[in-house]
């Protein structure tokens, strides 16, 4: 499968009213063509900054890119300037955002919001673009009625509404999709149809996705690999179930075990301590402050990613050994194996 | 560290921020350097005029009409009097005015909506109502008519600004408080069985005070020139009284050979309107947030 | 001992519509629903967005008057008390919010925030309230010399919530309704807010009302657990027995649509399609009917009871899965 989108070792600050903030420190992530990639990871640590800085849709001169590169199909995405970053955006990459009601327009019916997407990137004629959008509407299961196009967004229910944010994001038929918690406002219910249907334009349409989450669970179901990150980096990458069956990083153990699967609440795990300061964030691994295997080493120098299995890398000393060779990865394997047995019996 | 600056660390925190913020913008900082340079010659201004008891009205009629030279730097007016000293005399009132009138505003309009939004019904109904009399007319005319009513005075001036203009800031915190007291904290004190009154003071109002104080630095310079519009058409300060709205009203019949009369007090008027507005600018910039980048 | 009993509660909205405000929709929030806690007990309202579950917390603290039906609370009729006899029977119940840092003052100092609830009891001395607040603030788990001086702000999502718990214990209340405390949180500090909740019931002697949507999380610290849909019960019952052996379509729906992170599972192929109907105009008869596999014409005439289908369990419906 070829390469499609690759971000290598991005660096990025902003300032805010505190002083600098150091959101990403070095995010490697790649995805290939129809692959599912889920970016996971708890508030803060930078999932979403990373989707937003694919696309270029950071402020500048607030938020500043210091170091790295984003290469779609070969090119250099920040080396691009503003005009070829919106010609980009839409035609070869979308995004689709949390809260679908205010991702669209309110005072346009929904029709004419998709319709004028087509018309800027294709350059089509009214009736060309009415077809392309009543297309799009039926591949994300809405009535691709004159009706539907009538339709205000206040007019349909979340889980709709985020459907016509697809449909509006893959009108112009975009090999990559980003979606940034696509399904957190919704109930779960919907949530398992909004998740089905991205899978179904995985294997319709050939989509690639970026699918950015908190929720380990939803990663799992729909990812084909996952990125765990932390602190403004990728501490763990690889194929989602070698990932979840066999964590190496000490937090990607530690974040499945805080969930609430197959536990009661006297054994819920919780990791200590608290999310660190990017104003002035820990030196070296950022996760050392609260990694129960922390070595000498991992406050003085920031670990860079290892291969540690068949597309699975790992950024943690400990875990591969400050020779790179692979450590320290039966004893996490072996507690998340009775953990992942206990979510099967009960779930 | 003392144990008061401890429990008041962020507050501290915040105001030095703020301070920092205030002191970038190079043009609110010169509206404050104007306005504190002329509380500083209200305060002094008997021992710096050069001719004190003209400046407090006493005439010369041996040098009527005079125009600016060495020995009076701002030429003399159709009494006689020193216009530098009448101007120095002068500024007492715009800053006293424009502090405590604006202070009495805020007082009473405040609570006011508080009170009505809070409550909402019947009671928000009633005082929108008669806050929409008062607002439907030009406070300007209003201000006048309570002044014709009460007598012309400064005093009276003040009294009429006062109640044409509180149903600005009533307005202003009722719509406020009609969407805070959804906010969960206010729901939290409920739930704690805090009482109504209680509620309205110490969540309600200072959760509005944003608002208000962008409201009041727009205010101020409005109110200065409301009172001396009120001394121009003879309802505010009386003769002999130096006031620059007076001063204004004094020179006109002058104006095309002896300007010097009234223009150096509408000059003086302009210059400390544009202080209030440039502060109001800085403070504006320190209470938004999203400005603090 | 039933420490609160709900008897037949109804909360209604009116909204008013179109220019005039001539007509009124009738939003049925809550349509005569009824169930009893045992002190000492958790139990947990489950429901999706719209289900009325909010909105009942409220009506049973008296936040929002109910139409109709009655809230015993340690035999007292709290439907029928007003004004200071109501506020001091608030001392006894207290609500944890959703969003934590929402629920304070942002202009206030926690020292000020928790020590509320004891200015409005009465507590007079200014050094046994700061006692009491630091006592509480150390109790889940904050450092009372860090924290009594800064504002909400300052802090992070969860020590928010931990603020709110302190808060809702300084007064040492029997009786806590928790609006999803821990859906506004990260995954790992929601770990560390539910074992606080724990550690805090069984310190306090609590009894619970935990309202959540997410199953995941209910399981984990309920005892009981009551299901509810569009304004009615669907199922109530012990909370092991509820998650193995559902009794109702909608709540074996809701089971079945959690994402577990288990990549061997794909996404539930939803049991029921569609969406949630609206409130305003709920389907007659049993509610959930226009989305179950299993509804029939009766079930469109024919409201369902509550009736018990196993030891300890009871389901509102005509076709039940046990």
């Amino acid at each position: 499968m070829e390469e499609l989108l690759r971000v290598s070792d991005l660096k990025l600050q902003f300032r805010s009213m505190r002083g600098v903030v150091k959101a990403l420190d070095g995010v490697d992530l790649v995805v290939h063509e129809r692959e599912i990639l889920g970016l996971v990871g708890e508030s803060g640590c930078g999932k979403t900054i990373t989707g937003l800085a694919i696309l270029g849709l950071l402020q500048r001169p607030q938020a500043e890119i210091t170091g790295g590169e984003i290469i779609y199909r070969g090119e250099d995405l920040l080396t691009k300037n503003d005009g070829e970053m919106q010609s980009l955006r839409g035609r070869e990459i979308s995004m689709v955002f949390q809260d679908p009601l205010a991702s669209l327009n309110p005072v346009f019916q929904v029709g004419h919001q998709i319709e004028t997407v087509v018309r800027i990137h294709k350059g089509v004629s009214k009736r060309e673009s009415r077809e392309t959008t009543r297309k799009a509407l039926a591949e994300v299961g809405l009535p691709a009625t004159d009706e539907t196009l009538k339709r205000y967004p206040h007019q349909f229910s979340g889980g709709m509404r985020q459907r016509v944010c697809m449909a509006m994001a893959l009108a112009c038929g975009s090999p990559l999709l980003i979606a940034d918690e696509p399904t957190t406002a919704l109930d779960v219910t919907i949530q398992a149809q909004i998740l089905n249907l991205l899978l179904r334009l995985r294997e319709e349409l050939g989509v690639a996705q970026v699918i950015i989450t908190h929720n380990v669970g939803v990663a799992a179901q729909t990812c084909d690999r996952i990125a765990v990150m932390y602190a403004g980096t990728v501490v763990e990458e690889g194929p989602v179930v070698e990932v979840l069956s066999r964590p190496r990083h000490p937090y990607t153990t530690a974040l499945y075990q805080c969930l609430p699967h197959g536990h009661t609440a006297s054994e819920l795990q919780t990791i200590p301590g608290s999310v660190p300061d990017l104003i002035s964030p820990p030196s070296g691994c950022r996760f050392h402050p609260r990694c129960k295997h922390v070595l000498d080493v991992c406050p003085t120098v920031k670990p860079k990613p290892v291969q540690v299995g068949d597309r699975h890398w790992v950024s943690c000393f400990w875990a591969t050994g400050e020779d790179g060779a692979a450590l320290g990865g039966d004893d996490a394997a072996k507690s998340v194996d009775d953990a992942a047995q206990r979510a099967k019996v009960t779930s | 560290m003392s144990d008061w600056r401890v429990r008041h660390q962020s507050s501290l925190d915040e105001a030095r921020y703020n301070v920092r913020i205030f002191f970038k913008d190079k043009l609110a900082v010169i509206g404050l350097a104007i306005i504190v340079f002329t509380i500083v010659v209200a305060i002094i201004g008997p021992w710096i005029a050069p001719y004190p008891a003209q400046g407090r009205g006493d005439s010369n009629l041996t040098e009527r009409l005079q125009a600016p030279s060495a020995r009076h730097l701002l030429g003399t007016d159709n009494y006689g009097r020193d216009v530098l000293s009448r101007v120095i005399y002068g500024a007492r009132i715009p800053l006293i005015i424009s502090f405590v009138v604006t202070a009495a505003i805020v007082l009473i309009g405040v609570p006011i909506g508080g009170i009505a939004g809070y409550f909402g019904g019947r009671l928000d109904e009633v005082v929108m109502r008669i806050c929409d009399v008062f607002l439907a007319f030009p406070s300007l005319i209003l201000a006048i008519v309570f002044v014709a009513f009460l007598g012309p005075s400064i005093r009276n001036a003040m009294i009429a600004i006062v109640i044409s203009w509180w149903p600005w800031y009533t307005r202003l915190v009722r719509g406020m408080a009609v969407s805070l007291r959804e906010r969960p904290y206010v729901e939290a004190a409920k739930t704690m069985g805090v009482g109504d009154f209680h509620i309205i003071a110490r969540h309600i109002l200072p959760n509005s005070f944003g608002p208000v104080i962008v409201q009041m630095t727009l205010d101020i310079g409005t109110v200065i020139l409301a009172a001396a519009g009120l001394s121009f058409i003879g309802l505010g300060a009386q003769p002999p009284v130096a006031d620059w709205g007076l001063m204004i009203s004094e020179g006109r019949a002058y104006i095309l050979d002896q300007w010097w009369i009234g223009a150096f007090a509408g000059l003086a008027i302009l210059i400390l309107v544009l202080a209030f507005n440039l502060v109001g600018d800085g403070l504006r910039d320190v209470l938004d947030p999203r400005s603090k980048r | 001992m039933s420490l609160l009993q709900v008897d037949d509660l109804t909360v209604h909205f009116h909204i008013r519509r179109g220019l005039g405000k001539k007509s009124i929709d009738t939003v049925h929030a809550v349509d005569d629903i009824s169930f009893a806690i045992t002190e000492g007990e958790t139990l947990a309202l489950v429901g999706e967005s719209g289900c009325g579950k909010s909105t009942l917390g409220r009506a049973v603290l008296q936040l929002r008057r109910p139409q109709s039906g009655k809230v015993l609370f340690d035999g007292n009729d709290l439907t029928a008390m007003r004004g200071e006899a109501l506020r001091k029977m608030r001392r006894r119940v207290q609500l944890i919010f959703q969003d934590p840092i929402a629920s304070l003052n942002p202009r206030r100092r926690i020292g000020d925030i928790v020590a509320e609830p004891l200015i409005i009891a009465g507590v007079k001395d200014p050094q046994k309230r700061h006692q009491m607040v630091s006592d509480v603030l150390a109790a889940v788990g904050l450092d009372p010399a860090l924290v009594m001086g800064r504002l909400p702000h300052e802090f992070s999502g969860g020590q928010c919530q931990r603020i709110c718990i302190a808060r809702a214990l300084v007064l040492n209340p029997e009786f806590i309704v928790c609006d999803e405390p821990v859906s506004a949180l990260d995954v790992s500090i929601r770990a560390q807010i539910l074992n606080l909740l724990e550690e805090m019931k069984t310190r306090y002697g609590l009894t619970l009302l935990f309202i959540a949507h997410d199953l995941a999380v209910v399981k984990v610290v309920s005892d009981r657990v009551a299901v509810m849909y569009l304004g009615r019960l669907c199922e109530v019952g012990p909370s092991e027995q509820l998650f193995a052996k559902p009794a109702h379509p909608y709540t074996a729906l809701l089971i079945e649509a959690i994402p577990v992170p288990d990549p061997d599972m794909r996404p539930a192929e939803a049991i029921a399609v569609g969406e949630p109907p609206s409130p305003i105009a709920p389907p007659s008869g049993c509610r959930f009917r226009t989305r179950c596999p299993r509804a029939d014409a009766r079930c469109a005439t024919e409201v369902p009871e509550l009736r018990m289908v196993a030891a300890g369990q009871y389901a509102a419906c005509h076709y039940p899965l046990i």
